[in-house]
């Protein structure tokens, strides 16, 4: 990324995401299930922003709003202030349980949002992002010889060599063994802290959220509102036994209900 | 019960295999025995008739007869049946328009079709363009193929493209894959392997049906074979060409299960 990008942390940013009053209900056979009620969430430019709340409660329904997947019933979502109705390269989402294409090589997995481009260009462009991934070698195989971790990698190369602006992130982890995730939470605040990408996380992980984050929506039971918004004003790397990463976890614990203790 | 879990290796295969074969053979020969050619025939009344059948040529012709309109009734239904079950599975509306009419009409067996076969296909007034591309008289038998092979392939191909996993899809779009490229790069090879278990299940339907197709109208195929030797009283030409028909069955299904396998492995998704 050539781009200058604000320091993390640093710098006041321009809103980029603004999230206003957003209902969400489906129609299902038993009548309509109100997921969303009037969410209010202020995405800066160039932050790593974590909605976390229970599981259940929407916060994947809000993600896929966000990323126009789906349009909301009510309220309003701007980007840059303009209203999202349908997805953008501009703003890439990465799955769950990885979303890249078991039918194309590592190399075609990320050059799939390229289009039409030179060869030469194009093989240059998807390396770079193979090699910031740390994935050169692997170029030729397919997503079957790849470990949990590795795919979750070309899915971030996938998302990043359309150079977007945002990446929105549905618990990228969740599918991976503890060990992975540590490893892959490494990477993510290091290809975010290289590319100044703004970075939306979903998680039900409270730790991993302050791990990640510079601030943290706490989202409520269903019919789900955001709760409030934290600030972690901890550096990175951050210990999980601090007392202050203690704290915050225990404060996020009662706004969410749970003893946390068993 | 025992169920073994390690694959067999080769040579267990092979002794089984053939034990089991010898076993039917002698079988067929016992419950045979002293039968002529009027009768049911033995094995060895059957080698014969089919080493006649071969010399004289018209084994070779009857079985080239019968590839030749399985794979005509065949391409057909895979060249209508895809595209339209593509369209079922993609569009919710086209799939409420066509599933129950094909839902009913599968379950009849297409040899229930032949008086109609023969009706329409049968007399002078038959469609140009069959006629450059295939005798007239085939034309009721790949007709048949058609019938058989058409619903499963439709109904593989539905079931297929339905069942794309959704972030596959919201990846296409979310990059501003549309149109035609997604239609080449998301969903065919997402669908592709259930479409080729289907084409692999609509041949052999296909080619179970050939006897039945062959029965009136036309004067070559193993079909033929088996319906005029039967009239000519030779069932050790009957029984040989039953055998041919297995043997080139297996031919055609072991043919479309490495074509299946190959297409997987070289999306890296081979099964294991
Ligand atoms: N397409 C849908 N139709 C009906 N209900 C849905 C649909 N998508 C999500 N829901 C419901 O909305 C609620 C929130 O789902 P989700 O956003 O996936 O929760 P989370 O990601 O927080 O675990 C769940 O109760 C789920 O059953
Ligand atoms: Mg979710």
């Amino acid at each position: 990324m050539s781009e200058a990008m604000p320091e993390p942390g640093k710098t006041p940013r321009r809103d980029k995401i603004t999230v206003e009053g957003v209902d969400k209900t489906f129609p299902t056979k038993k009548g309509e299930v109100h997921v969303l009620d009037g969410v209010n969430l202020t995405v800066r430019e160039g932050e790593f922003l974590a909605i976390v709340g229970p599981s259940g409660c929407g916060k994947s329904t809000l993600l896929n709003c966000m990323a126009g997947f789906e349009r909301a019933s009510g309220g309003s979502i701007q980007v840059d202030g303009e209203e999202v109705t349908r997805p953008d390269p501009k703003r890439v989402f990465v799955f769950q349980e990885t979303g890249i294409f078991p039918w194309y090589s590592v190399w075609d997995n990320v050059g799939f949002g390229l289009g039409q481009m030179p060869f030469e260009a194009k093989d240059e462009h998807v390396m770079k992002y193979i090699r910031l991934v740390g994935l050169e070698g692997f170029e030729r195989s397919f997503p079957s010889e790849l470990s949990g971790g590795m795919k979750q990698r070309v899915e971030f190369a996938r998302a990043l060599a359309v150079e977007p602006d945002v990446l929105f992130l549905d618990e990228p982890f969740g599918a991976l063994d503890a060990f992975t995730r540590i490893e892959m939470r490494r990477e993510i605040v290091r290809i975010w802290e290289k590319t100044g990408k703004t970075c939306i996380l979903v998680t039900h992980d409270v730790s991993e959220a302050l791990e990640l984050a510079d601030r943290v929506a706490i989202m409520t039971r269903r019919p789900a509102t955001v709760h409030s918004v934290l600030d972690v004003d901890m550096p990175r790397p951050r210990d999980s036994d601090d007392p202050p990463f203690r704290e915050m976890k225990d404060l996020i614990f009662q706004v969410l209900g749970v003893e946390r203790r068993v | 019960m025992s169920h073994s879990q390690a694959p067999a290796t080769w040579w267990r295969k092979f002794a089984l295999g053939s034990l089991g074969f010898v076993v039917t053979i002698a079988l067929w020969q016992v419950a045979t025995w002293g039968n002529d050619i009027t009768e049911v025939p033995g094995p060895w009344l059957t080698l014969q008739g089919l080493r006649e059948l071969a010399t004289d040529g018209v084994l070779w012709r009857n079985i080239a007869a019968s590839v030749f309109r399985v794979a005509w009734g065949f391409c057909l239904a895979a060249g209508i049946g895809i595209p339209l079950g593509v369209w079922m599975g993609w569009n919710r509306d086209v799939v409420l328009f066509f599933n129950p009419t094909i839902q009913m009409m599968r379950p009849i067996s297409p040899i229930a079709w032949i008086p109609f076969a023969v009706v329409i296909f049968g007399g002078a007034n038959f469609m140009l363009a069959g006629r450059i591309l295939f005798d007239a008289s085939d034309s009721s038998a790949i007709f048949l193929i058609f019938l058989a092979s058409f619903f499963p392939i439709v109904t593989a191909t539905t079931s297929a493209v339905r069942s794309i996993e959704l972030k596959y899809l919201r990846s296409a779009a979310n990059f501003g894959v549309t149109g035609l490229g997604l239609f080449r790069r998301v969903i065919l090879p997402a669908a592709l392997p259930q479409i080729l278990t289907g084409l692999r299940l609509a041949l052999g339907i296909a080619w179970v049906v050939i006897v039945a197709a062959e029965m009136l109208g036309v004067t070559s195929g193993l079909g033929f074979q088996v319906n005029d030797s039967r009239n000519n009283l030779r069932m050790d030409y009957v029984a040989a060409a039953m055998v041919v028909i297995g043997l080139v069955g297996l031919a055609l299904d072991m043919a479309m299960s490495n074509l299946e396998a190959s297409a997987l492995a070289r999306r890296g998704m081979s099964r294991r």
